[in-house]
């Protein structure tokens, strides 16, 4: 039978899915009207941290590049930042975007060492380049050596006067840097790039087979990878108005809890990350009187569902229902009887 | 009571399904060939009876007991040992270091070191060598060497001629009556027909998974067993 | 002489590095194995003898007759409990499984022992020294760590490559289907060589907590010399391993003359640079 065959790469989750993201935009756009100084801080941190997760998971989850060493670009855009700002004196808007590429450069010749370990040597290999940059850093004397330094008073009024109008501006930076994210990953992984990180994933002998170049595809995920963490420091450290080598590299906060929100959300795709983040931000309120404990039980909950349910929580809850709101594969679907689609590009790992 | 017995054997790898209700019995002391071609089934079904595929407990019987569920190293310390095809050995081991391998199970009998040198003599001079230095016919001697070391009561013995020189293979098929005068029970797999109709008490022919012939040697005419064969 | 003496110094470290990498090396030499946790064991293993010591009033040595077994018992446990379920073909579940590993370690060791700096207490071991010149001189400890480094990794030699064991963990390197074939049980096999390897480790973590104050946060670092060590030396070859244990320790130490800031960036940086230089390290043996 020549049946006739279209290419769908919309699903009604996904138009259903598109309409909620606006609404909830616009929500968020508004929520400055409503919410505190407090709540904008967490609003923030909650948009960066998504925005790691799924720098993180185009890496390990689509490219194989599982690093433990993001920190080392998180540290390197926030001290990028402080130097641009405070040495070079130039205004903080600029020096936040120039701070994202200096990371996104240093990827480039660091790329090019780690790449020459692989796996679990590659993912301990960035944890070295990381601990290089921190000890680099905490032997610079302009930039406060060990002990730090803090954003002086005129740069935080170069950004904007009142308090209220810089915590509105750092607001929105950090959504558009995590809605950014999302949807650079989205286009990416829909693009020839995108097919391209699929196939790497699944068989990097297969995928160099059929002409993919993995190394320039990897050098490419690493350094926006890296860019993303670079915009994060920089945002990051500029609410925080200080900067130190043991802040800015720590592998706890940009990378641990990155990780644990990637695997708990659901790795190798882009409803896991951001289910993680919910699921993070919401068992750090419930658990945040407990100390060490919550980080016990966020890192016991990793290994469980490593081990249980690897495909995470968006794969228990979205596989059995079909659920996709962000589909980046192609369905071959006929266009007499849609129920017996095969499909063309399967995302399913681990088959 | 027979020394091996399948009924209804089924094995799948994934979703694919290589074996269909295999039935065959193999009594003490008996040599029988499977043939077959390419794909036919004959490697899985060694391989289901030496537990690297998983079958329920009653699809495979040894010496009477339920064996269909065990992993490997169970089931060689029974007394069933494979020879793999391609025979894997361990490229890091040298040459008496694998056949020590196959003795680690435990198993006590007729077979020693001394007696795989006895068997196969250009095995002895090489002792030390790594496994990976020898030549694929010297490699296949190990491989057996190894499995005896295990002192089964049943060898299985996969595609043992696959790649060699005629003259080679003819030296490793002089070791099986040696091998089956200890006592052993012996199925062996092959592809050349005319080499297991040669060695073999019994044949099973199988195509696409099943069962499609069986008998002594002299029984089965060529007709018989091209039809078995091929199907067509 | 001032040079000797830093470069001696550096070399004797690297004894406990070689200590910390030993472990590492085998987990990854028999199964594949990278565990994160690696340096949180070490740890953990220093807080054991901690415990025994205040428990007893021994000699810290002399704690090493409980924490040897309890962590050899406790590597076999974790083996079949939770890391055999991490192996198969895909690199993420061992890997993160450890890393989460390592994160619940921490933060155990930091709710029950706190964040302070704790010692073992080796009384005159610690200061005594060998006069070999005059500026040169060896202490007794870091000489015992440095022998205690090269006996371990003999006696790992001599069971890799003398006894049946030794033959199921290369056979099972090799081919873990067809070593099951011949009995070898590798569930039972690779949870033997993480408690080798935890053993190990429990060695280095007592000999570091009697040369150095210890914390709960500092096993990471105690990976990255450990993986340093590995990769520099070579996979696979435990002499390699010792090797790569020097290396890491005298470019600590030179860095460390030079500047007391760069010892450790020293370090990072040796390890950089062979990683350039030569990928595989200076006597591989295995491929990964």
């Amino acid at each position: 039978m020549a049946a006739a065959w279209r290419i769908e790469r919309s699903t009604a989750a996904s138009r259903a899915a598109l309409f909620a993201v606006a609404l909830a935009f616009a929500a968020l756009l508004a929520l400055p009207a409503r919410g505190d100084s407090g709540d904008l801080r967490l609003a923030v941190e909650i948009c960066y941290s998504l925005a790691l997760a799924q720098a993180w998971n185009l890496l390990a989850g689509y490219t194989g590049l599982v690093s433990v060493g993001q920190q080392a670009y998180v540290g390197l855009g926030g001290y990028a930042f402080f130097a641009l700002t405070v040495l070079a004196g130039m205004p903080p808007l600029p020096s936040l975007a120039l701070a994202g590429l200096v990371a996104a450069a240093l990827a480039l010749p660091t790329a090019f060492v780690v790449f020459r370990l692989h796996g679990a040597y590659f993912a301990i290999g960035t944890w070295v380049v990381a601990e290089v940059f921190r000890l680099l850093l905490a032997q610079m004397r302009p930039l406060g050596g060990g002990t730090g330094m803090s954003l002086p008073v005129a740069v935080v009024r170069d950004l904007a006067q009142s308090r209220g109008a810089r915590d509105l501006i750092t607001y929105y930076l950090g959504l558009g840097l995590g809605l950014g994210t999302v949807l650079l990953v989205f286009f990416w992984l829909r693009s020839r790039q995108g097919l391209a990180l699929t196939a790497i994933r699944d068989s990097e002998t297969a995928a160099a087979s059929v002409g993919i170049d993995n190394r320039r595809t990897k050098f490419a995920v690493y350094a926006i990878a890296a860019g993303i963490a670079g915009l994060t420091g920089a945002l990051a450290f500029l609410e925080k108005l200080r900067i130190s080598p043991d802040a800015a590299f720590s592998v706890g906060d940009w990378t641990a809890n990155v990780i644990f929100i990637v695997v708990i959300g659901g790795i190798g795709s882009i409803e896991g990350p951001i289910l993680g983040t919910i699921v993070f931000f919401a068992l750090r309120a419930l658990l945040a009187d407990y100390g060490a404990w919550y980080l016990i039980t966020l890192g016991a909950l990793a290994v469980a569902v490593m081990l249980l349910a690897p495909q995470g929580l968006w794969g228990v809850v979205a596989r059995p229902l079909g659920l996709q709101f962000f589909p980046v594969q192609r369905r071959l679907r006929p266009l007499n009887s849609p129920q017996t689609a095969p499909e063309a590009a399967s995302p399913g790992r681990g088959d | 009571m027979s020394l091996l017995e399948t009924s209804g054997l089924a094995a799948f790898y994934g979703d694919f399904q290589a074996l269909y209700g295999v039935d065959l019995h193999i009594e003490e002391g008996e040599a029988v060939a499977i043939i077959g071609a390419n794909g036919a089934g004959k490697s899985t079904l060694l391989r289901a009876i030496a537990g690297q595929l998983r079958a329920p407990a009653e699809h495979v019987r040894f010496a009477g007991m339920p064996i269909g569920s065990l992993a490997p190293s169970r089931i060689v310390r029974l007394g069933v040992a494979l020879v793999p095809e391609g025979r894997r050995l361990f490229s890091s081991l040298t040459v008496e270091e694998n056949l020590q391998l196959g003795g680690q199970c435990g198993r006590r009998g007729p077979w020693t070191l001394d007696r795989i040198y006895r068997l196969f003599p250009m095995l002895a001079g090489r002792r030390r060598r790594p496994s990976t230095a020898l030549s694929g016919g010297e490699q296949q001697m190990v491989a057996i060497g190894r499995a005896l070391m295990a002192n089964p009561r049943l060898l299985l013995c996969d595609e043992i001629s696959l790649g060699l020189a005629p003259i080679v293979i003819r030296d490793i098929y002089a070791a099986l009556p040696g091998i089956r005068a200890e006592g052993t029970t012996v199925l062996i797999v092959e592809q050349d027909t005319s080499r297991a109709l040669g060695m073999a008490d019994r044949v099973y022919c199988l195509q696409e998974g099943r069962v499609t012939l069986e008998g002594a040697p002299a029984e089965l005419s060529r007709e018989r067993i091209r039809l078995a064969y091929f199907g067509v | 002489m001032a040079w000797t003496n830093i470069i001696l110094q550096g070399a004797l470290l690297g004894g406990l590095y070689a200590l910390f990498a030993a472990g590492l090396s085998l987990m990854f030499g028999v199964m594949r194995l990278v565990n994160i946790a690696h340096g949180d064991l070490i740890v953990l293993a220093a807080y054991c003898a901690l415990m025994v010591v205040q428990a007893t009033g021994v000699h810290p040595l002399l704690s090493l007759v409980a924490v040897v077994p309890l962590m050899f018992a406790l590597g076999y446990a974790l083996q079949r409990g939770l890391l055999n379920f991490t192996l198969g073909h895909e690199i993420l579940p061992p890997l993160l499984v450890t890393f989460g590993l390592s994160v619940i370690i921490q933060n155990a060791l930091l709710e029950g022992f706190s964040a302070d700096s704790r010692r073992l207490q080796a009384g005159a071991l610690e200061t005594a020294s060998l006069r070999l010149g005059d500026q040169l001189a060896i202490g007794w400890l870091p000489a015992i760590v440095f022998l205690a480094a090269a006996v371990i990794i003999a006696l790992l030699e001599v069971l890799l490559y003398r006894t049946p064991l030794g033959r199921a963990f290369r056979a099972t390197s090799d081919d873990a289907d067809t070593a099951q074939l011949y009995g070898v049980g590798i569930r039972h096999v690779f949870a033997l060589a993480t408690a080798l390897a935890l053993a190990v480790a429990s060695v280095a973590g007592v000999l570091l907590a009697i040369r150095t104050n210890f914390d709960p946060s500092i096993g990471p670092a105690r990976l990255l010399y450990a993986f340093e060590a590995v990769i520099i030396g070579g996979l696979g070859s435990l002499w390699g391993t010792l090797a790569g244990g020097v290396i890491l320790g005298v470019a600590q130490s030179v860095g460390g003359a030079l500047d007391p800031g760069w010892d450790i960036l020293a370090g990072h940086l040796a390890f950089l640079l062979v990683l350039v230089i030569r990928p595989r390290g200076l006597f591989p043996k295995l491929v990964d």
